[in-house]
C-alpha cells in the first residue's frame, strides 16, 4: 500500500470537498462532524466530572476530613453525579450514535442534519448552564435525584437548585430531538437490504434507547416544569403544607430514571456486542436473543422503578411487583452475559486495545449485575440502600459497564474517525491502570456500604471502622485518574503521527469499514446494498480475502445538505430563554421573551434557508 | 542504596505490605465496623440479613462459575494473526434455553424469601409493644414515647427483649432513619406516617444515623441506639419522668456560694447524680443565660409533657448523653462549651446561630446543662 499516494488522493480529495477551519465545525451539519463535536465536549466534562470525584475522594480520605465545606462537598457530589450522567456518558454514547448509525446502516447523514446541529449546541449549551452556577457560588446542592421537598423554595432557597432544574430542562431537548432524529434515521435510512435483522447490533441497542429516550425524557420534563410552578409561581406539586406530596417526586423521577439507566448502558452494549466478534474472529453469539434481550430490558425498566423506593414504605404488594419485576430484569441481563462468552467461547482472540477494554467490560459488569440482584430484596435492600453499597453497585454498571464499553469503543473506531490507530502500548497501560484503579475506587464501597457507610455524607467520624478502606479507595481513585491521563498522552502521540489508518484495520464486519478513514462527507460515494448480517465479512469471504483500499472520490454530483448556522442560533435563543426564567424575579417577563424571539428568528430561518 | 548490601533485604521489604494486608483484612470483618448492618441485633434486622446472605452466596456462586469461564476463554482462545478462521458458530437453541432457565431458577430461589421477607416486615407487630414516635429535623433526631409521656433527642433508648414500634415523620424534609444493628432504613416523609418495628436482643449503644440527603448537614445527622435490660430500661424511664417542668415559685435555683466557674463545672461533671444538685454560681449563671441568649426559644429541657414543634433538640437529659449536636462531637464539657460558643463553626449551616457567647458564659451553661442528666 503506497502511503504517499494515498496522501496525494487525500489531499485531492480535500481540496475538492472537506471544508476546514472553525467557522466549518460551528456551521457543520456533517454527523460524523458533529460526532466529535458531542465526543470532544463530553470528554472534557468526562475530565471535570473526574476532577470533582478526585475532590470528593480527597474529603474522604480521612475521617472529619475539612478539606471540603460540607456545602461543598454538596454541590460536588451532585455535579458530579448530574456531570457524568448528562454531560459525559449520555454526550459519549451520542458522539457514537452519530457518528456511527448512519456509517453502520449506508445512509449519507443522519435523518434531519440541522436538528442534529441543534441538538448538539443546546447540549454544549446546557453543559455550559449548569456549570456557570460554580462561577455564581451557587452550583446546584440538592443531589443528581433532586428529592422533594428539600428543593422546595423554602428548603433551598438560592439559584442552586434553579441551575440544576433548568440546566436538566435544556438538556432534556437536546435529548429529545436527537432521539427523534436518530429514531427516523434507523427506520428511514437504511440501505436497501439492510432488513432490521441485519443491523449490526450496535445500532439496534442505540435503536432501543432513543426508543427510551423518548419514551422516559417528557416525564422528567414534566416533573421539571411541576418542579418550577413551585418554585417560581408559588404552586405546591411536591410541597407538603400546600397539600403537595414529596413522594410524587420520587415515582416522577424515578419512571424517568430507572430507563435513564438503559439508556446510559445499551449503547456500551452494542459497542462490546461488535468489538468481541471482530475480535474473537467469529460472528455474534444468538444474535436475536441478544436483540431481543435488549429490547425485554428495555420494556421492563419501565416497570421497575420504584425499587429505589423500597426504604419508603410502599407496603408489601407495591414492595412485591416490584422486587419481583426487578429479579426478572436479571434474566434477559444474563443472557447478554453467556451470549458475549459465547461469542469469544472458540474464537480465535485477537488481543488488540479494544477486546481488552470489552473483556474488562464483561468481567465489570457481571459484577454490578450480580450486585444488582442484591438489592432487588427490598428486606435485605433496606440495609443497602443509600449507602456505599449502592455506590459500588452503579459505579460497576456505570463506570465498569458504561465507561469501560464507550472506551473500548473509542480506541476501536478511533482509526475510523481520525484516520490514526491509537498506540498499543499506551492503550494496554491504560487498561491495566483503569481496571486497577477502578477496582481498588469501587470494590472497597461495596464492603463499607454494607457495614453502615451511608451515602452522601460530606465526612465520617472516626471510630466507625470507616478510615482505611476509604483511604485505599481514595488512592484507587488517583490511579483510575492517571489512567486517564495515559489515554490522554496517548491521543496527543497519535496525533502527531502520520494518517495512516488503512479502511478496515481490525478486519471488521460492518459497512463502516467499507469506506475510507476517516470518511468523506458523503459516506459512501455509491448507497451499498446489503445481502448479509456482517456485510463485510461476507464480501471478504466472497472475494476470498481482503478488499481493495477503498479510493477517495470527487464527490461531484452528491447532493449534501448546506452548513447553517441557525441551529446554533436557536439553542442560544432556548438557553437565553431558560436564563430569563431563572431569572424572572429580577427582569420580569423580558429576558424569556427575548431569548423567544432569537428562538423563533432562528428556527424561522432555519425553516427558510434552502437544506442544500 | 546497592544492590549487594540489601542482599538479605527482600524479605524484608515484604513487612510494610503484610502489615497492610492485615490492616486491610481487618477491614473486611464487620466486627470492625460498630455500624455494621452484618451483625443484626434483632429479629427485624435478621429477615432482611437472612435473605442478604442468600442472594450473597449464590451471587458469590454465579461470579465464580461466570467470571471462571470468562478468564478460561479468554486465555484458552487466545489466537494468533495468522491462525485459521476459527469455526463460525451463530448460537445454539439448546444452550440459550438451558442458560436462560437456570438464571430464573436461581431467582426464583431467592424470590420465594424475599417475598416472605416483605410480608414479615410489613407486618404490623401486636402484643406487648412499646410506641415511640420518631420526628426527624434538620439534623437532628426526636423521640417520644407517647405512652410514657417522654421526650428526648439523638438518643433512642429501647429495652431489650421488647418490640417497640417506630411511628415516624419529619418535621421538616424527607430524612431516613437507619439503625443497622436493628433495621434497615425507613424514610420519613412530613405528610405521611412510615412505620419500622424491631426488638432488641442485647444491651449496648450502637450507631445509627440518616440515610436520605437532607441538606447541607446531612452527614451530621447521626444518633445513637441505648438498647438497655428491662430494669435499665425501667430505670431510665422512672428517670427522666421526674424532668418535668419545676414547680412554679422553684424555677430560679436558689443562690449558691460564690465558686470559680471552673471548679463548678469540674464538680458537676465529677458527682454522679447531679441532677437539681449544683446550686452554685455557674449553675445559676447558665440557666439564667439559658433564658436570656435566647436557648430556650428553641430547646425544652423538660422530657415530660415537652412542647412538641421546637427546632432544636430536647435538652432534658443533655447532660447524660454520649454525644452532642446530633454525634458531631463527643460530650464533654469542653466539647459542649466549643459547641455553644461556634456552631457554625462546628456543624455550617445548623439552624443553631453563632449567638456571641462568651467563654465565660460557656463555661456557666456548661454547668447549667451539664447538671440535666
Amino acid at each position: 500500500m503506497a502511503t504517499t499516494a494515498l496522501d496525494q488522493q487525500r489531499a485531492h480529495a480535500k481540496a475538492h470537498a472537506e471544508p476546514t477551519g472553525l467557522w466549518s465545525w460551528i456551521t457543520t451539519v456533517d454527523h460524523k462532524r458533529i460526532g466529535i463535536l458531542y465526543g470532544a465536549t463530553a470528554f472534557t466534562f468526562f475530565l471535570l466530572g473526574g476532577i470533582e470525584a478526585l475532590l470528593i475522594r480527597i474529603q474522604l480520605g480521612a475521617p472529619n476530613n475539612t478539606f471540603l465545606a460540607p456545602d461543598t462537598y454538596n454541590e460536588l457530589f451532585t455535579m458530579h453525579g448530574t456531570t457524568m450522567i448528562f454531560l459525559a456518558i449520555m454526550p459519549l454514547s451520542a458522539m457514537f450514535f452519530n457518528y456511527l448509525i448512519p456509517l453502520q446502516i449506508g445512509a449519507r447523514d443522519v435523518a434531519f442534519p440541522r436538528l442534529n446541529a441543534f441538538s448538539y449546541w443546546v447540549f454544549l449549551l446546557g453543559g455550559l448552564f449548569l456549570n456557570v452556577s460554580w462561577l455564581f457560588g451557587a452550583a446546584p446542592n440538592q443531589g443528581w435525584f433532586g428529592y422533594a421537598n428539600l428543593t422546595s423554595r423554602q428548603y433551598s432557597p438560592g439559584l442552586n437548585v434553579d441551575f440544576w432544574m433548568l440546566g436538566l430542562q435544556i438538556l432534556g431537548v437536546a435529548s429529545l430531538a436527537a432521539a427523534v432524529n436518530f429514531f427516523t434515521t434507523v427506520l428511514n435510512l437504511r440501505a436497501p437490504g439492510m432488513k432490521l435483522m441485519r443491523m449490526p447490533i450496535f445500532t439496534w441497542m442505540s435503536f432501543i434507547t432513543q426508543v427510551l429516550l423518548l419514551l422516559a425524557f417528557p416525564v422528567i420534563t414534566v416533573a421539571l416544569i411541576l418542579l418550577m410552578f413551585d418554585r417560581f409561581f408559588g404552586t405546591s406539586f411536591f410541597v407538603p403544607s400546600g397539600g403537595g406530596d414529596p413522594l410524587l417526586w420520587q415515582h416522577f423521577f424515578w419512571i424517568f430514571g430507572h430507563p435513564e439507566v438503559y439508556i446510559l448502558i445499551l449503547p456500551a452494549f452494542g459497542i462490546v456486542s461488535e468489538i468481541l466478534p471482530v475480535f474473537a474472529r467469529k460472528p455474534l453469539f444468538g444474535y436475536a436473543a441478544m436483540v431481543f434481550s435488549g429490547i425485554f430490558i428495555a420494556f421492563l425498566g419501565f416497570g421497575v422503578w420504584a425499587h429505589h423506593m423500597f426504604a419508603t414504605g410502599m407496603g408489601p404488594i407495591a414492595d412485591t411487583y416490584f422486587s419481583l419485576v426487578t429479579m426478572l430484569i436479571a434474566s434477559p441481563t444474563g443472557v447478554k452475559i453467556f451470549n458475549w462468552l459465547g461469542t469469544i467461547w472458540g474464537g480465535s482472540i485477537q488481543y488488540k486495545t479494544p477486546v481488552y477494554f470489552a473483556l474488562g467490560f464483561v468481567a465489570m459488569f457481571i459484577i454490578g449485575g450480580l450486585s444488582g440482584v442484591m438489592h432487588a430484596s427490598p428486606p435485605a435492600d433496606m440495609q443497602q440502600t443509600d449507602t456505599y453499597f449502592i455506590v459500588a453497585h452503579f459505579h460497576y454498571v456505570m463506570f465498569g459497564g458504561s465507561i469501560f464499553g464507550l472506551t473500548a469503543g473509542a480506541y476501536y473506531w478511533w482509526p475510523k474517525m481520525f484516520g490514526r490507530v491509537l498506540d498499543e502500548r499506551l492503550g494496554r497501560w491504560h487498561f491495566w491502570l483503569m481496571l486497577i484503579g477502578f477496582n481498588l475506587t469501587f470494590f472497597p464501597m461495596h464492603i463499607l456500604g454494607l457495614n453502615g457507610m451511608p451515602r452522601r455524607v460530606y465526612t465520617y467520624p472516626e471510630g466507625l471502622g470507616f478510615e482505611q478502606l476509604n483511604l485505599l479507595e481514595t488512592v484507587g481513585a488517583f490511579i483510575l485518574a492517571f489512567s486517564f491521563a495515559i489515554f490522554l498522552i496517548n491521543i496527543w502521540k497519535t496525533s502527531r503521527g502520520p494518517r495512516n489508518a488503512p479502511a478496515d484495520p481490525w478486519n471488521a464486519a460492518t459497512l463502516e469499514w467499507a469506506i475510507p478513514s476517516p470518511p468523506q462527507p458523503w459516506n459512501f460515494a455509491e448507497i451499498p446494498s446489503v445481502h448479509a448480517r456482517d456485510p463485510l465479512w461476507e464480501a471478504k469471504r466472497e472475494r476470498g480475502g481482503p478488499l481493495p483500499e477503498p479510493q477517495r472520490v470527487s464527490g461531484e454530483g452528491i447532493h449534501m445538505p448546506n452548513p447553517s448556522y441557525w441551529p446554533l442560533v436557536s439553542a442560544l435563543g432556548l438557553t437565553a430563554m431558560m436564563a430569563g426564567l431563572m431569572l424572572i424575579h429580577h427582569l420580569g417577563p423580558w429576558g424569556i421573551i427575548a431569548g423567544g424571539a432569537v428562538l423563533l428568528f432562528g428556527i424561522f430561518n432555519w425553516a427558510f434557508e434552502p437544506a442544500g | 542504596m546497592s544492590l549487594r548490601t540489601t542482599a538479605r533485604r527482600p524479605s524484608r521489604r515484604w513487612v510494610p505490605l503484610l502489615s497492610l494486608l492485615v490492616l486491610l483484612a481487618a477491614a473486611c470483618t464487620p466486627e470492625h465496623y460498630p455500624q455494621t448492618a452484618l451483625l443484626p441485633l434483632s429479629d427485624f434486622a435478621r429477615i432482611g440479613d437472612d435473605i442478604q446472605d442468600k442472594t450473597l452466596y449464590w451471587a458469590t456462586g454465579v461470579f465464580l462459575l461466570v467470571e471462571g469461564a470468562l478468564l478460561y476463554a479468554v486465555f484458552r482462545f487466545r489466537g494468533r494473526p495468522d491462525d485459521p478462521e476459527p469455526r463460525q458458530v451463530h448460537g445454539n437453541t439448546t444452550i440459550e434455553i438451558i442458560w436462560t432457565v437456570i438464571p430464573a431458577l436461581i431467582l426464583a430461589a431467592i424470590a420465594v424469601p424475599t417475598v416472605r421477607g416483605i410480608f414479615q416486615t410489613n407486618a404490623i407487630p401486636k402484643g406487648d409493644v412499646l410506641r415511640i414516635d420518631v420526628v426527624g429535623h434538620q439534623w437532628w433526631w426526636e423521640f417520644r414515647y407517647p405512652d410514657l409521656n417522654l421526650t428526648t433527642a439523638n438518643e433512642l433508648h429501647v429495652p431489650v427483649g421488647q418490640t417497640v414500634s417506630l411511628h415516624m415523620g419529619t418535621a421538616d424534609v424527607v430524612h431516613s432513619f437507619w439503625p443497622p444493628r436493628f433495621a434497615g432504613k425507613r424514610d420519613v416523609f412530613p405528610n405521611r406516617e412510615t412505620r419500622l418495628w424491631f426488638k432488641a436482643e442485647q444491651a449496648g449503644e450502637y450507631p445509627g444515623q440518616c440515610a436520605e440527603f437532607c441538606g447541607i448537614q446531612h452527614g451530621r445527622m447521626a444518633f445513637r441506639v441505648r438498647a438497655q435490660t428491662p430494669e435499665e430500661f425501667q430505670g431510665w424511664v422512672s428517670h427522666m419522668q421526674t424532668l418535668g417542668a419545676k414547680p412554679a415559685g422553684a424555677a430560679a435555683a436558689p443562690a449558691a456560694p460564690a465558686a470559680p466557674a471552673a471548679d463548678s463545672v469540674r464538680t458537676a461533671t465529677a458527682g454522679g447524680t447531679v441532677a437539681g444538685a449544683p446550686q452554685d454560681s455557674a449553675y445559676a449563671a447558665g440557666e439564667k443565660l439559658f433564658m436570656t441568649k435566647g436557648c430556650v426559644g428553641c430547646h425544652s429541657l423538660v422530657a415530660v409533657n415537652a412542647p412538641k414543634g421546637m427546632v432544636g433538640p430536647n435538652l432534658a437529659n443533655v447532660g447524660a448523653r454520649t454525644y452532642i449536636a446530633a454525634g458531631t462531637l463527643k460530650n464533654t464539657d469542653e466539647n459542649l462549651a466549643h459547641w455553644i460558643m461556634d456552631p457554625q463553626g462546628i456543624k455550617k449551616g445548623v439552624l443553631m446561630p453563632n449567638l456571641g457567647v462568651t467563654a465565660e458564659e460557656a463555661r456557666s451553661l456548661v454547668a447549667y446543662l451539664r447538671a440535666h442528666q
